[in-house]
């Protein structure tokens, strides 16, 4: 349904997005995960059509999003990173104006407006003006005015951003009710949001992909995976690479501590190998101190964490 | 055409719902009205004095215009008036959309670049034109107190309608080049400005130069309809002329769109 192909975005000569490459089935939910700056809205807004990539295509539902874009944009149903209200409107006229120009029959909107305010729990703010509601109904406004027009794509940048708790949940709820039908992408820098509402993950940063799975698997593979943490007094540079040097350690990462002795490590072993007895030698053996070793289960944070920060670490 | 009505019915709606319609034509009008009356009492002293001259001498008083007299410099202040007035309606059709991020609804939606356009600026020439009708009662003053040659109030309404047009046509093509409303409406006050003086270069610069400046000079062919002619060469200048502006309105939109970097 949704298919980008070696997407490049590049402002002035800040590279946004760089050689993107995934694609999305009809009803499934992508999960876009990133921190700041990794260049999720870019992409989001290359797909929607409003503004053109630099290099690379992109494509939904067999039209091209540059050179198709009114079929394009018939397709879909976007809601930006700032919901795009008119203040002064009333609820009720602002969904049937978007109504309007997305091309929906005035008889038919009549109806789908209360439908959709409905959906999106807004009926009781139909009469009041946008610029009097809260930030969490004003992004119910926003959620209502993506999917005004029943769009068989969904382009969600941050859904749940400024709801409340009970609010979070009824709108994951609602996505993952719309799934199926609709095909959906939403952006998002919680881990749990895309656990609880996707199908699919695709965790980006500084532009790139660094990982694409199915959430199913992304947190096995994460559950899966030993680690352990260990804190070792010793010269930083060389406790590091003997451990790495260790039968069975994947990676290794260092880690902040609060305690003045010592650096924390992150240690990322193969399934089933237990390297705590031959860690503890080598340690002992050079003369260090072993103030800390304990066994990790690796969150999805810390996953998101890890795959996004390597980078960083490699120079060092 | 049917987003174009979508788009003008929300924008005029979206002008009567603030308080900037409703003050800048207070504004206008309470301008306008003491024009008319600085306009009109300078008139009638005149008219008195060659009244009691007329007497004195024991001649016919010599005929006097109301027409030439009073309604035209009337007119023509009105349209000085309109280059300060005009931008306060347009800056914010497009400056504010880049604002609030509504530009990102519109530019994703199966809307046309044009098709925005027209509509914005058909929603700020009714505003302009409600503006204009108001000034309607100072010509009903003067149908009520004496005999005005009504052809030469409908060419001056018919000139103000054009000439409006034209400023409007302006006012949006700026309004989409910053995402601040005071800096678009500055930069429109100004080039409206500069299309009303480059008429007086007509009279410094050479024959060639200067009857070129006084062409494009927006305020000299208002003038025309003013005295009572209208000229098919005034109509012609300033429908292309609003017609150009709307077109680089839409150039502006669509280079947004197609900018790779
Ligand atoms: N219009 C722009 N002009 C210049 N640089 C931009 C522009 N928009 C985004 N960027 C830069 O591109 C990079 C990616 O930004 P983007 O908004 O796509 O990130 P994001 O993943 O959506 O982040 P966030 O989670 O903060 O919303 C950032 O470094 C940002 O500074
Ligand atoms: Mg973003």
């Amino acid at each position: 349904m949704i298919d980008i192909s070696h997407l490049t975005k590049v402002y002035g000569t800040k590279t946004a997005v760089q050689d993107i490459t995934f694609s999305v089935g009809r009803g499934e939910i992508l999960g876009f995960l990133g921190p700041n700056a990794a260049g999720k809205t870019t992409t989001m807004r290359i797909l929607t059509c409003f503004m053109p990539a630099t290099s690379g295509r992109a494509s939904i539902a067999g039209f091209d999003v540059f050179g198709q874009s009114m079929e394009v944009r018939r397709r879909i149903g976007y809601l930006p990173e700032n919901p795009p209200l008119y203040s002064e409107m009333t609820v009720e006229k602002y969904l049937a104006f978007v109504g309007g120009i997305k091309g929906m029959d005035p008889r038919l909107l009549k109806t789908r407006v209360p439908e959709v305010m409905e959906r999106t729990s807004i009926r009781t703010e139909a009469g009041r003006i946008i610029k009097h509601l809260s930030k969490g109904y004003r992004q119910r406004v926003g959620i209502a005015q993506a999917l005004i027009h029943n769009p068989e794509v969904l382009i969600l940048d941050e859904p749940t951003v400024g709801l409340d708790p009970k609010q979070i949940i009824e709108v994951r709820e609602l996505i993952r009710g719309l799934g199926g039908d609709h095909t959906i992408i939403l952006s998002t820098h919680i881990l749990p949001e895309v656990s609880m509402t996707c199908s699919r993950v695709i965790i980006i940063n500084e532009g790139r992909i660094v990982a694409s799975d199915t959430t199913e698997n992304l947190t096995r593979r994460l559950r899966g995976s030993d680690n352990l943490y260990v804190e070792v007094e010793g010269p930083e540079e060389s406790v590091e690479t003997r451990i790495r040097a260790l039968g069975g350690v994947t990676a290794v990462s260092r880690r902040k501590t609060e305690k003045r002795r010592g650096n924390g490590y992150l240690i990322e072993t193969e399934i089933g190998v237990d390297v705590r007895r031959d860690l503890a030698a080598l340690v002992v053996g050079q003369g260090w101190g072993l103030l800390e070793m304990r066994p990790v289960g690796m969150s999805l944070e810390e996953v998101f964490l890890h795959l996004t920060t390597r980078e960083e670490e490699v120079p060092a | 055409m049917r987003n174009t009505w979508i788009i003008f019915r929300r924008e005029l709606r979206s002008y009567f719902s603030s308080p900037l319609a409703y003050a800048v034509m207070a504004g206008f009008l309470l301008i306008a009205g003491f024009f008319f009356y600085a306009i009109l009492t300078s008139f009638l002293n005149t008219a008195l004095r060659s009244e009691m001259q007329a007497q004195y001498y024991r001649m016919a008083p010599p005929p006097i215009n109301v027409n030439l007299m009073a309604l035209r410099p009337f007119f023509h202040n009105l349209a000085v008036v309109l280059i300060f007035t005009v931008p306060l309606i347009t800056m914010r059709l497009y400056a504010e959309e880049f604002r609030n991020g509504t530009i990102e609804l519109l530019m994703t939606s199966p809307v046309r670049n044009w098709e925005t356009v027209l509509g914005k600026a058909l929603a700020a020439f009714v505003l302009y034109a409600s503006l204009i009708a108001g000034t309607l009662v100072y010509a009903a003053i003067l149908f009520l107190s004496g005999k005005p040659e009504p052809g030469q109030i409908i060419t001056s309404y018919i000139g103000l309608l054009l000439l409006g047009g034209a400023f409007v046509a302006v006012g949006i093509f700026l309004s989409t080049l910053t995402e601040n409303q005071i800096v678009a409406g500055f930069l429109t006050i100004i080039l409206l400005l500069l299309f009303w003086v480059v008429g007086w270069a007509d009279e410094f610069a050479g024959p060639g130069v200067g009857s070129v400046l006084a062409y494009v000079s927006l305020l000299s062919h208002f003038d025309e309809f003013a005295k009572g002619v209208i000229d098919l060469k005034d109509v012609v200048l300033y429908l292309s002329f609003i017609g150009f502006f709307l077109f680089l309105t839409h150039l502006s939109l669509e280079s947004k769109r197609w900018r790779t970097r």
